[in-house]
């Protein structure tokens, strides 16, 4: 039963990883931009859906708000600043995104303070369900399955399916020659980081009340969606959703389990402490082995 | 020899920081020694980053876990001197802690590179940034050694009997002393012929490859050299602070010393004093101001990478044609 809960907790992660995972990646291939900053949108989605969700008491208002928040912002840093260094080497793309990191987390702070926000679960939503003799799980938990594997699945509708989705995939494949064919890769630019932006977003509104929202909490997760966007190949969104996957199980299952199973032959106190700093470690040593066999990740987009 | 720009800012400032302590104990700013000192100690690490990214062209998002390293490792030698029991040979003098955070920091920058090296790009990027964050979860979870707490240290190290590093103002030269060293090394590596071989490789790597030269071994050698740099911060900082904590090793660290490094000027010799200089001196006094100045950082930042790429350090030296 633990070892099905965990499932279900892995894939919740999972899913999260992949909305943020999924701009980032496209961000990455389509405009070869490193951007540091993605976990800000992630930061914003989560301050703003908790603000109007207390103010207005709707969660649907809080994540409709959240959404075009972060979209609005993304599309206007890409349209006054990160268009200047789309062509300029990663090391200027590094020091912009990183500076816009200290500006967004400083800019919060000042909004909304040093101390963690918390961000109610929807009071409809605050139950558990019984899913098996002896498994209850959290009724919010599993919405954030349901919404996750639903926004997931429009975006793997959109990609294949849609005439942006093909331009998507052009400029992920070859930027220049899809601007040959006629593209209008600046417009597309402008909205695909508007699209991240607020995917990014949606995951951060999503998780906010199950996790603490504060300054920082962008740092925490990028690092675990870039390992992601490395593992499954950059510009791929198939990528991005096979690489959330797995870096959740090992996470999750390392979290859960490498505790006592130290515990077998180390003393209990260590195993605690040990546990979860080697399963977070576990996850890139995984992403280490990844590159050394598969230096372009497991599904390259670029052909 | 006609002394160029680059010797008369070094003379300089050299000069002035050798009279600073006077200085400041005249007018009563002491406190300003131990901010001087903290500046040396992160000159080094930004002159090692400056190795590997201006000369070695290598954009690493590891050098903070290096320093991190480092200062652990002068730490738990520390620490574990004083103790009965110990499954660590500990020691106090600095004659042994000192090279041990070097060594230390350079096998570990050889053993990230080795890996690293393999990839390109934003790929090398992301990996670099994945060791960072991979020794930052094991010093978090090392509960023997403070975990999350971090690990304080009850003295500073010993140096030479009659040399009480106790004493700021001592170990403020001491620091000097180190950073001058440094720079000399660094000056006389990437005017050697192995730092000509590492200029031709940043330049075009391609082109060396096919001139018969190893240049994975030259970039993992070149990545080790700033990893033994940062060790060596590390080391004076925690004697600095008397106190280390994961957060050292926090990648946002590694960021900022990339920013001192963009500050101070990629590829010039003082860019690492200037760069943590301006970095360090500029967060002491907005601070004291406002707790935005991050903001302004930010916008300054911004700014210095799209219109001064060439930071601060290109101020004393011609463009290079």
């Amino acid at each position: 039963m633990l070892f099905l809960e965990q499932t279900l907790n892995a894939l919740q992660l999972g899913l999260m990883l992949f909305l943020i995972a999924a701009g980032l990646t496209l961000v990455f291939g389509i405009m070869d931009l490193v951007n540091l900053a993605h976990g800000s949108f992630y930061m914003l989605g989560a301050y703003v859906a908790a603000t109007v969700a207390a103010k207005s008491g709707s969660f649907a208002a809080a994540f409709l708000v959240a959404l075009a928040a972060a979209a609005g912002v993304g599309m206007l840093v890409e349209w006054l600043l990160l268009r200047r260094v789309y062509g300029r080497g990663h090391l200027s793309q590094v020091l912009v995104t990183f500076a816009l990191i200290l500006i967004a987390n400083e800019t919060v702070r000042w909004i909304w303070g040093a101390n963690p926000i918390d961000m109610g679960v929807p009071r409809s939503l605050a139950g558990s369900v019984a899913l098996a003799p002896g498994l209850s799980y959290s009724e919010y938990r599993l919405a954030i399955i349901v919404a996750g594997l639903a926004l997931a699945a429009a975006l793997f509708w959109m990609v294949n399916c849609t005439r942006l989705g093909i331009w998507i995939r052009a400029g992920a494949s070859n930027r220049d020659m899809a601007r040959a064919l006629g593209v209008d890769t600046s417009r597309l630019f402008t909205l695909v980081f508007g699209l991240g932006a607020a995917l990014s977003a949606f995951a951060g509104a999503m998780l906010g009340p199950i996790l603490s929202v504060q300054v920082g909490m962008g740092e925490a997760i990028i690092i675990l969606a870039f390992v992601v966007v490395v593992i499954g190949g950059i510009g791929s969104v198939r990528g991005a959703l096979l690489g959330s996957i797995v870096v959740a199980a090992v996470d999750t299952y390392g979290r859960a389990f490498l505790p006592s199973a130290l515990g077998a032959f180390l003393p209990l106190d260590i195993a605690t402490h040990l546990g979860p700093g080697l399963s977070q470690v576990s996850i890139f040593v995984l992403m280490a082995a990844i590159l050394f066999f598969r230096p372009r990740g497991l599904m390259p987009a670029t052909g | 020899m006609k002394l160029g720009a680059t010797w008369w800012f070094g003379i300089v400032a050299v000069v002035l920081l050798v009279l600073l302590p006077p200085i400041a104990s005249f007018t009563q700013q002491e406190f300003y020694i131990g901010v001087a000192t903290r500046v040396l100690a992160y000159a080094i690490a930004v002159s090692s980053l400056n190795l590997v990214l201006g000369h070695g062209g290598m954009l690493s998002l590891a050098q903070g876990s290096l320093l991190g390293a480092g200062a652990y490792t002068t730490a738990i030698l520390t620490v574990e001197a004083t103790k009965d029991v110990t499954f660590l040979p500990g020691a106090t003098s600095a004659w042994i802690t000192w090279p041990a955070a070097m060594l230390v920091g350079a096998l570990l920058g050889l053993a990230i590179a080795s890996i690293s090296l393999r990839t390109r790009a934003i790929f090398f990027l992301m990996i670099t940034l994945a060791f960072n964050q991979m020794l930052y979860y094991l010093f978090f979870s090392m509960k023997v050694y403070g975990g999350d707490d971090g690990l304080g240290m009850a003295a500073r190290s010993d140096l030479l009997p009659g040399l009480a590093l106790e004493n700021d103002t001592v170990f403020f030269y001491v620091a000097l002393a180190l950073f001058a060293i440094f720079t000399f090394v660094q000056h006389r590596l990437v005017h050697s012929r192995f730092g000509r071989v590492l200029e031709g490789i940043r330049i075009n790597e391609p082109r060396m490859q096919a001139l018969g030269f190893d240049t994975y071994r030259y970039k993992l050698v070149c990545f080790a050299i700033g990893g033994a740099g940062s060790g060596l911060a590390g080391a004076l900082l925690v004697n600095k602070n008397l106190f280390v904590s994961p957060g050292l090793l926090d990648w946002l660290q590694s960021g900022t010393l990339l920013v001192m490094t963009i500050l101070g000027g990629v590829g010039q010799l003082w860019g690492g004093l200037l760069g943590a200089a301006a970095y360090l001196v500029i967060e002491e006094l907005l601070s004291a101001y406002t707790q935005r100045w991050q903001i302004g950082l930010g916008v300054a930042l911004i700014a210095v990478t799209l219109y001064a790429p060439r930071g601060l350090g290109a101020l004393f030296v011609p463009r290079r044609p």
